[in-house]
């Protein structure tokens, strides 16, 4: 029976509504707009991975590579869009 | 009557009207010669419901060189206002329809056309597959393109042309500026054009990762299909970010947001900035290619491997990474401070150094090569110092403080002529006439090809140099006139001359192919250029399921193992071949499409709601329709092998 128990999944569901509960405490709470929004965005991307890791399967085929190396690569332009944007727009615009 | 108001032209002339009756005379006798010979069932069932990733290759083709006509036709009404000081041959407003558009058809609907028209023939015939992983989404991809392409290609007899710049920077584009619905065209022509685009770098991606023959491994594959990859990549990664810049543009403009407004807390820039994210890597998915097809050539025709493979591929990598990290060098002036100026100034810097380790690369191929100059070949000589100077010339674009002085004169636009059209536009044609055998089954002729390469570049050289000179001169870009104590008269004159030199090019490349239709031999055979990657291994006209017996292959030059070092390429034998069927959906979807973007340009809320309907509806379709693809029988491709004279195997 134990191996047949989808073990990594229950993990990952509760995990998954974990990070929904903390979430939902930003609302809750009063608290700064800089920590809410911490909160928010650090457990918006670790669900993010959680859904792809464990409910998408991302590591468990043999493209494995190819998924994580896309995805990383994604993650790095978006990141790179977002900050040089800000950066030419906000921080550095006189 | 108030109904058809609407679609008049706002600002008409004499050459506007002569357009519609030229355009309509076409239309009828495009549809009274199809009928006459009898050729509808022909092409619906060949051609326009075609899933075939050879046949859509050549559309995309053969739209690419109408476009190139139809830009051509711009840039040089263009040249001619501007030959003498204050003519008026154009006046202001149409002169700025004329640039729109001429970058807009050039950039969108020419060079991605023949970029992909290309990628689209030669990717599987190089991987050795029969097909891409997608082949109707490929189809799908081809029909929104041409919707777009329509769509745009319209406006200048229905409604008016938009007139912001390709560029289409807000406030200028917003209604309070550009009050006709041009910057609508130019917003849905781009959009529907631009899913086709999205789908085809996925499709592309998942082509060259799945489908390459056995023994293939990435480091094994021909140079063509390593730029495509990566390319494609570049697509998926860039396009999102046009999609969304535009509608969020069409929501300011249709909707009465004010995303790019410069009141009610919105951003104007913030147009500038999208579009430079998405357009810098979109410069390197046109020549990205481009190099590809000059990798294939320049090792062809110097009769040696192409020299350091791996740092070739290793430049791409890094290029692909780095055109995503220099965008804001299309904006130095806008007002950001010099830490971040210079920021972009370094990483647009350090694009160049990849790129010239790829010069080296092609240079030291050539070097104790064997050259044959063949047209391809010189299109791949030429292409070197000619791309030099226009690298060169960017990075001094790139230096932030030396920009203010350079930045919107005629020293960009020769900047950026000399990268694209030594860099892409001669890549095409090379590649065209490379690969014209393998498509058509005979050969363009040399000899007038030669001459048209040599109209071409001297007539570029005379277009585009002057430029530099006016350019630093002070005069400015997109200015439809000037005095003549300016003194821009007589280099504008010679920009002219070139530009006419050019044009010629054109009208004998277009004679050239009349010409070999009619009389070049037919029997080239498979190898005509002792080649040397797995297309060639294949017969020329390659037949429907590309290669009979799938290749085994040892390396990227797989056609050079068999014909010189006894590599075994088929191992196999003959076997029934599964392939993809033909489908009507989707032109029938682009066509709904074209009505959905036409509607919305002129807010015929009826007309968008009727076609989005339909457009579900074949989605709904496609979804619940059962197409498993059918068979070639082995004994059909026997019989067609020994039409070839068995060779291949
Ligand atoms: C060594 C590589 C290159 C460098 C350093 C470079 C640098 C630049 C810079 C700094 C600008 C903006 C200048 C200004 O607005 O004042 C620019 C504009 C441009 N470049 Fe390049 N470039 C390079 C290669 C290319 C290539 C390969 C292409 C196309 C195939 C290209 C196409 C363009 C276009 C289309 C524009 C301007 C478009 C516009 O404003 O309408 N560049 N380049
Ligand atoms: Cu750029």
């Amino acid at each position: 029976m134990k191996e047949l128990f989808p073990i990594k999944q229950v993990n990952g569901f509760v995990f998954s509504l974990l990070l929904t509960i903390v979430a939902l405490s930003v609302y809750f709470f009063d608290m700064s707009f800089q920590l809410g929004m911490t909160i928010l965005l650090v457990t918006a991307f670790i669900q993010a991975g959680v859904q792809l890791i464990i409910f998408m399967h991302a590591g468990e085929s043999e493209d494995k590579g190819t998924i994580y190396t896309s995805t990383i690569y994604g993650v790095v332009i978006a990141l790179f869009t977002v900050f040089g944007s800000l950066l030419a727009m906000v921080w550095g615009y006189m | 009557m108030e109904f058809f108001e609407r679609f008049a032209v706002p600002h008409p002339s004499p050459l506007i009207y002569a357009s519609m009756v030229a355009i309509g005379l076409v239309i009828i006798a495009i549809i009274a010669g199809v009928s006459y010979f009898k050729k509808w069932g022909y092409l619906w069932n060949e051609w326009l419901t075609t899933t075939d990733h050879k046949r859509i290759g050549i559309m995309y083709i053969i739209s690419a060189l109408l476009m190139l006509f139809r830009g051509g036709a711009d840039a040089v009404m263009m040249r001619l206002q501007t030959s003498v000081p204050d003519n008026t041959f154009l006046d202001a407003q149409h002169y700025n329809e004329v640039f729109t558009t001429h970058g807009v058809v050039m950039i969108f609907f020419m060079a991605m056309a023949f970029v992909i028209g290309l990628m689209n023939f030669v990717v599987p015939l190089q991987i050795g597959a029969r097909d891409v992983a997608f082949p109707r989404l490929n189809a799908i991809s081809f029909w929104l393109y041409f919707a777009g392409a329509m769509l745009f290609n319209i406006s200048f007899v229905i409604g008016g042309s938009p007139d912001a710049g390709w560029t289409n920077y807000y406030p200028l584009a917003s209604n309070d500026f550009s009050t006709s619905v041009g910057v609508n065209y130019y917003n849905w022509a781009l959009q529907i054009s631009g899913i086709g685009t999205l789908m085809t770098g996925i499709n592309f991606i998942a082509t060259i990762i799945k489908m390459r023959a056995p023994g293939m491994t990435l480091m094994k594959m021909p140079m063509f299909t390593w730029s495509a990859l990566i390319t494609n990549a570049i697509i998926v990664f860039a396009f999102p970010v046009l999609t969304i810049a535009i509608i969020m543009g069409t929501l300011d403009r249709q909707f009465g947001t004010h995303f790019f407004a410069s009141t009610n807390g919105g951003m104007d820039m913030m147009w500038a900035n999208l579009f430079w994210v998405w357009g810098h890597p979109e410069v390197y998915i046109l020549i990205l290619p481009a190099f590809g097809i000059y990798s294939e050539i320049i090792a062809t025709f110097s009769q040696r491997n192409l020299y350091g493979y791996k740092s070739m591929v290793g430049s791409m990598v890094i290029i692909s990474l780095l055109s995503f990290l220099v965008w804001v060098h299309h904006f130095f002036t806008m007002g950001q401070d010099a830490l971040t100026n210079s920021i972009f100034s370094i990483t647009t810097m350090a694009i160049a150094v990849p790129t010239g380790i790829k010069i080296f690369n092609w240079l030291l191929t050539m070097w104790k090569g064997k050259i044959h100059f063949t047209v391809p070949m010189l299109y791949s000589v030429a292409f070197i110092p000619l791309f030099t100077i226009g690298g060169v010339t960017g990075v001094m674009l790139g230096v932030a403080s030396a920009d203010y002085q350079y930045h919107n004169t005629m020293f960009l636009v020769a900047h950026f002529h000399n990268t694209i059209i030594p860099g892409v536009v001669f890549a095409m044609l090379a590649g065209l006439t490379y690969w014209w055998p393998k498509m058509f089954g005979f050969m363009l002729n040399e000899k007038i090809g030669k001459w048209a390469f040599w109209f071409l570049t001297i007539g570029f050289c005379f277009s585009f140099f002057p430029m530099y000179i006016t350019g630093l001169d002070g005069q400015a870009r997109r200015m439809f006139t000037y005095s003549e104590a300016t003194g821009f008269g007589p280099l504008n004159m010679l920009s002219f001359f070139g530009a006419g030199l050019m044009a010629i090019g054109f009208v004998i490349i277009v004679y050239n192919i009349y010409y070999s239709f009619r009389y070049s031999p037919r029997n080239v055979g498979d190898d005509p250029w002792n080649a040397r990657s797995l297309e060639w291994a294949t017969h020329n006209p390659v037949p429907e399921y590309n290669f009979a017996v799938l290749p085994q292959v040892e390396s990227s030059e797989a056609f050079w193992d068999y014909k010189k070092k006894g590599h075994k390429l088929f191992p196999d034998s003959i076997k029934k071949i599964h392939m993809p069927n033909n489908s009507g959906l989707p032109i029938i979807m682009s066509g709904l499409f074209f009505i959905f973007g036409f509607s919305f340009v002129f807010y015929i809320w009826a007309g968008v709601i009727i076609s989005a309907i339909g457009i579900f509806a074949c989605m709904a379709y496609r979804s619940f329709e059962k197409d498993d693809g059918r068979y070639i029988s082995a004994e059909e491709i026997k019989e067609t092998e020994d039409k070839f004279g068995g060779a291949g195997q």
